[in-house]
């Protein structure tokens, strides 16, 4: 199957794309956040950096999660690992097949790390370790986490860099991450976050340091991981278009805010926040009528001049005067959709009341 | 690095070796003979100067009445079969001075630098981990205290309060008075003692080695200590490190195998260098201590002009010199698979 296709597939066919995913047994999902907030300590006090983001991910499900630079989404992921920048305090909850990992103590989330959720990072040339030979970086958290023998290990490595499609498993172990290029240390990457079996895969950007050629083949790969081996995954995006092809669900952020979240077709296809709008807009081509891309007016805000009300509101061509003051709040919309904009300049009269079912 | 690729490097590098060090014996043969000094005045009586045969005499058995391009060529020539002349203080040959004199320095400086590293390392690493916090600090003000002591003053303070007021470790020397040295084989009477056995000659030397191995490191320490700590900072912060840590290894691992390879990099080359400054540092602390090393036969054969000697000298930490940089290069490419020595 081609990216391609299923750009077709999920995006096009509407709000029933998401249910005809694999049989995904009747469990709870596999993480669930909710309300999470995210303080950093900066150089002028404590700064809310991530306010009250929920969301879930059921098992074998991608969930997308969007936003500008500056809008939280890695510092979201990192909470669930329990990685955050020193002096970071979090409030919320972030559950892991039930269990809450916000107050887990360091040998507990090691436990966690690695071996039940792992972390694909953006550029693969950066996160893998340039001095040490894949073995040692394919292998040594297998040992620690499962206890394996050095040659079990080894076989598992081998295991997941077939699963991942390198061509001669055996010689790339042996060598160092720069003779490889950068999509073939992706797949190495992605492949070293399989080694452990996690559930759970939180991919920061796992495309954007590749050649467009080269996403498609990573994007397809992690379709066909949670396919074939009922792993979730979280892809982290600036880019609308990466998630078109593959995630299920889409959570939208903006200045550590939700700004709209739902299901892929429905979010791409119908686009409810301003800011999900002018995100598609500027994507090259994306538009159904072939619009010319137009870039979103200004740029994020920093955690320093957080505006208050709406944070999109300065960039935001609907603003009203209460966006200035008011911090809408997130409505759940029928279909599973939320929504946090008051003025709601795309919707439709008969949908705007929360909890209302399509007629 | 395969192994033909590394013996090309190395043989190319020594090649390039050797040329320096014909370069040094021109230099240093310049240098001693514009030194304005006599060497017939520092070496003859009162009243031998006075009487020009022997004079004469003395400088032609040293060769100084032949003109300098043709004393270079015959020392250069003699050099090549080991002669590197007579000391004119010792009136024995430099080569079985040196022989003497080089094997005291190298176990006093492998010592100290060997310490200073480890400690060094140790440290910085700890205040890298630790930063911010008061451990971090207070290992600032060690470090700076390390690199601004004055060598001469640390080493007679160590003196009064190690050996005259506490009585804890020898004045100087290499061995107590009395004791035989182990049976040449290395020359470092700590190697020698523990390869023939002699577990009290060991313990013995090795206490006379402390005192001055660790003044003539201390300053090591605290070079050693601050880049450490930079280098350890500056790879702390990249991806592949949280990758280590988002892959639930041991902070341990995560130190010693994901941070410390990289930072030893850096750390080698610091080494290095701090390598040469230490063995400069030996002319005092050989001095202090009695230790009798290269350090002060390089002193005493410069305040009586000893030229042979001094010539002798110069190859020898030159050829130190050289080695230590082909160590390091090797080190890294050994560090650092993706260099290619060349
Ligand atoms: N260690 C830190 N110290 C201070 N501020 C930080 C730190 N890490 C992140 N931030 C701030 O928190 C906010 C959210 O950061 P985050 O890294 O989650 O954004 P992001 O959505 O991943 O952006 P990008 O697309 O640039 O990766 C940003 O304003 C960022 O400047
Ligand atoms: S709340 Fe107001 S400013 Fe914010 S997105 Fe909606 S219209 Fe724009
Ligand atoms: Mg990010």
């Amino acid at each position: 199957m081609s990216a391609s296709g299923d750009v077709v597939d999920r995006a096009g066919t509407g709000p029933t794309a998401g249910t005809a995913g694999p049989a995904a047994p009747a469990q709870g999902p596999v993480l669930e956040v909710e309300g999470l907030t995210i303080s950093l300590r900066t150089a002028r006090g404590l700064r809310r950096a991530v306010d009250g983001i929920s969301f879930s991910i059921d098992r074998a499900e991608i969930l997308g999660i969007a936003g500008e630079s500056g809008s939280g989404k890695t510092l979201t992921a990192l909470s669930v690992l329990g990685l955050l920048p020193g002096g970071a305090r979090t409030g919320g909850s972030v559950r892991f097949q039930g269990r809450e990992l916000l107050t887990l103590n360091r040998r507990q989330l090691r436990e966690v790390r690695g071996k039940q959720v792992a972390l694909v990072s953006q550029d693969p040339s950066t996160a893998l370790h340039p001095l040490l030979r894949v073995e040692v970086q394919m292998t040594e958290h297998v040992r620690a986490h499962l206890g394996f023998t050095h040659d079990q290990a080894r076989a598992r490595a081998v295991e997941m860099l077939e699963a991942v499609r390198i061509p001669d498993p055996e010689a790339a172990l042996a060598a160092h991450p720069h003779q490889f290029s950068g999509g073939m240390r992706q797949r190495i990457a992605i492949a070293m976050a399989l080694a452990c079996e996690p559930a759970l895969i939180l991919a920061d950007e796992p495309t954007t340091a590749l050649d467009v050629t080269v996403q498609a083949g990573i994007l397809r790969l992690l379709d066909r991981l949670r396919r074939e081996r009922g792993v979730s995954v979280m892809i982290i995006t600036h880019d609308l278009g990466v998630l078109s092809s593959v995630a299920d669900r889409i959570c939208v952020l903006y200045g550590g805010r939700m700004a709209e979240y739902g299901r892929t077709g429905d979010v791409l296809g119908a686009p409810r926040h301003p800011y999900t709008q002018g995100l598609m807009r500027s994507l090259p081509g994306a538009s159904e009528e072939g619009a010319p891309m137009v870039p979103i007016q200004g740029s994020p805000p920093s955690l320093d001049d957080m505006p208050a009300g709406c944070a999109f509101h300065p960039r935001c061509e609907h603003a009203r005067e209460r966006c200035r003051t008011v911090v809408p709040s997130l409505r759940t919309l029928p279909g599973g959709r939320g929504l946090a904009c008051d003025v709601d300049p795309f919707g439709q009269a008969d949908e705007g009341v929360a909890g209302m079912e399509r007629p | 690095m395969s192994p033909a690729g590394l013996g090309r490097f190395l043989a190319r590098r020594l090649g390039i070796g050797a040329v320096l060090v014909v370069g040094i014996t021109l230099v240093a043969f310049v240098l001693t003979h514009i030194v304005p000094a006599d060497p017939a005045t520092a070496n003859l009586g009162q009243r031998a100067l006075g009487d020009p045969a022997i004079v004469k005499a003395f400088n032609h058995e040293y060769g100084l009445d032949k003109p300098v391009v043709d004393q270079y060529f015959i020392y250069l020539w003699k050099l090549l079969h080991g002669n590197f002349g007579i000391s004119e203080q010792s009136h024995r040959p430099v080569a079985t001075d040196l022989g003497q004199y080089v094997p005291a320095t190298i176990e006093l400086a492998l010592f100290a630098i060997v310490i200073s590293v480890v400690v060094g390392v140790g440290l910085g690493v700890l205040a890298a981990v630790r930063r911010g916090r008061p451990v971090d600090s207070v290992l600032r003000v060690v470090s700076l205290l390390g690199v601004s002591m004055p060598t001469f003053w640390v080493a007679l303070f160590a003196f009064y309060l190690f050996f005259y007021k506490l009585g804890w470790l020898p004045s100087g020397g290499r061995l107590s008075p009395g004791l035989q040295p182990p049976k040449e084989i290395t020359g470092l009477y700590t190697v020698d003692a523990l390869l023939h056995g002699q577990w009290s000659l060991f313990v013995n030397a090795l206490q006379h080695l402390i005192l001055p191995g660790i003044v003539l490191g201390i300053f090591t320490v605290g070079t050693v200590l601050r880049f450490t700590r930079a280098s350890v900072l500056e790879v702390i912060n990249n991806d592949y490190v949280r990758a280590a840590r988002a892959k639930g290894l041991p902070e341990w691992t995560v130190i010693t195998r994901h941070v410390m390879r990289p930072a030893l990099l850096s750390i080698a080359t610091v080494a290095g260098i701090a390598f040469g400054g230490l063995l400069s540092g030996t002319v005092l602390v050989e001095k202090i201590y009695s230790w009798p090393g290269i350090g002060q036969y390089a002193y005493n054969s410069a305040v009586n002009l000893d030229l042979p000697a001094i010539m002798g000298v110069s190859m020898v930490v030159a050829v130190i010199y050289i080695l230590i940089n082909l160590a390091v290069d090797v080190l890294y490419s050994v560090l650092d698979p993706r260099i290619e020595l060349r």
